[in-house]
């Protein structure tokens, strides 16, 4: 087994469980709670990668990320390399592509907190991070596990962003699933059933963790 | 923004709102002086929804709420002040503990301010008030109905409120327990001078132990006075409204 893929395909799946937790929390809040009248397009556009083609998204990451644009040269001047065909291109390209893996339950795990239980935050405290972090994150911890699990086998199963942004670069890019792809292609069939065996374990086992405490969630 | 507003001697709050929610047309407008007031009338009338209002959780279309001088809410000028910084306490009638919590955190989350030894010290003070001491490393799941209402009645007086809305928190709690928890809680009210709204459909309850009564019905106020007045002069009317024949 291609022990440079597992090793960097797990390090791009924990990155991104990270910075997408980051996100999906205050994101998540904000559309279970907030009024703006645009909600609707931020909603639309957390989804879009649902249904977008991965090599779409990853196309058009690339032309984004292209060193003629200015985000691209932007990014070049920061990094000292363009964005395209790094292991920082292929992260910013799984954040966006496992966006709604993370938001989604956060959202849904918001809304389905007892609005009298909120209202009773509310009327005992003004900060909203307390009320954030003291009522509302305890209640939805099976949320915040199903966000950070799916978000990281999402990320650790991509293929069409991450070959069009990541290309196939060993250790740098080639992750575990364009790995499986190499061996197909080669004709190592064993080695790749090998490598399909773990991936295919790693998301039963991140639907079991999910499911398990899905049922001990009780409020 | 100026928050003060202005009210009559001996009045501590005024009320004037209205308010449309879903088929019901809320217009209030009152002064309350009664350190116990009875918010009464049938099911539907509108009490909680009032309650509601006044501890900032409907944000009504047009009013003015000024308590103890400080406006909390004028439409007119925009001003409005957070549930949580109006120093009100609020108990619903279904006792709403956050459930991962036990009693003392219950107790001890609207405090604020304290030093951790003080905190200890206000949460225990508040529940042996309520006879719920032993309670205090309880799961709210693991208590009754009655235990329940008692940390909620904990809870929105450890802040120290300077006023208390009760939406009939005492429905479904014995007899003898209702009256031992009145008990306490009018006298700690009265200590601290904090007054309390306190909604009920129950006639007895409503026209023995308040001082004023405010009769609700469709949104308006029916009648707002004494007690004794209230009754004397609506008799008749609130025994319909209640299916009572006589």
């Amino acid at each position: 087994m291609d022990q440079q893929a597992i090793f960097l395909t797990f390090r791009l799946a924990a990155l991104t469980t990270l910075i997408l937790l980051a996100i999906s929390v205050p994101l998540g809040y904000w559309l279970a709670f907030g009024k703006a009248r645009w909600k609707p397009l931020v909603e639309a556009a957390v989804a879009l990668p649902l249904v977008l083609p991965p090599t779409v998204l990853g196309f058009y990451l690339l032309v984004l990320m292209a060193p003629r644009t200015a985000m691209g040269r932007a990014v070049s001047a920061l990094l000292g390399h363009p964005l395209a065909f790094s292991f920082a291109g292929l992260l910013v390209g799984s954040v966006i592509f496992s966006l709604p893996f993370a938001v989604q339950p956060m959202t849904s795990g918001f809304r389905s907190v007892d609005r009298e239980i909120l209202e009773a935050a509310e009327l005992l405290s003004p900060r909203r991070t307390k009320i954030l972090g003291r009522v509302l994150l305890p209640l939805v911890r099976p949320s915040l596990l199903a966000a950070a699990v799916l978000a990281f086998t999402h990320t650790v199963g991509e293929f069409g962003v991450v070959l069009m942004i990541g290309g196939n670069i060993p250790g740098v890019t080639r992750t575990l699933s364009i790995s499986i792809y190499d061996q197909v292609q080669d004709f190592a069939y064993a080695q790749a059933n090998h490598t399909a065996l773990l991936l295919l374990s790693l998301s039963f086992l991140a639907l079991l963790i999910i499911y398990r405490n899905r049922g001990n969630a009780s409020v | 923004m100026n928050e003060t507003g202005s009210t009559e001697a001996g009045e501590y709050m005024q009320v004037a709102i209205e308010h449309t929610l879903g088929d019901l047309s809320l217009r209030v407008s009152c002064a309350l002086s009664s350190p116990w007031t009875v918010v009464f009338g049938p099911s539907g009338a509108g009490k909680t929804s009032i309650l509601r209002v006044l501890g900032g959780l409907i944000r009504p279309v047009s009013g003015r709420v000024v308590l103890h001088g400080r406006r909390l809410l004028d439409t007119a000028s925009g001003a409005w002040v957070p549930p949580a910084e109006r120093a009100i306490g609020f108990v619903t009638q279904r006792p709403t503990l956050f459930p991962h919590m036990d009693v003392a955190a219950n107790v001890g989350f609207g405090l604020s301010g304290l030093s951790r030894r003080s905190s200890k010290e206000r949460v225990a003070q508040m529940l042996k008030l309520f006879h719920a001491e032993h309670l205090a490393k309880r799961a709210p799941a693991a208590l009754s109905g009655g235990e329940k209402q008692r940390v909620a009645l904990a809870r929105a007086l450890a802040p120290e409120p300077r006023m208390l809305l009760l939406d009939e928190p005492f429905t479904g709690i014995d007899a003898d327990l209702k009256v031992s928890l009145l008990e306490q809680l009018t006298a700690w009210l009265a200590e601290r001078e904090v007054p309390a709204l306190y909604v009920s459909h129950d006639v007895a309850e409503a026209f023995q132990t308040a001082a004023d009564v405010i009769v609700i019905d469709h949104g308006q106020v029916e009648a707002h006075g004494p007690a004794q007045q209230v009754l004397a002069t609506r008799r008749e009317q609130l025994l319909r409204q209640l299916g009572v024949s006589h």
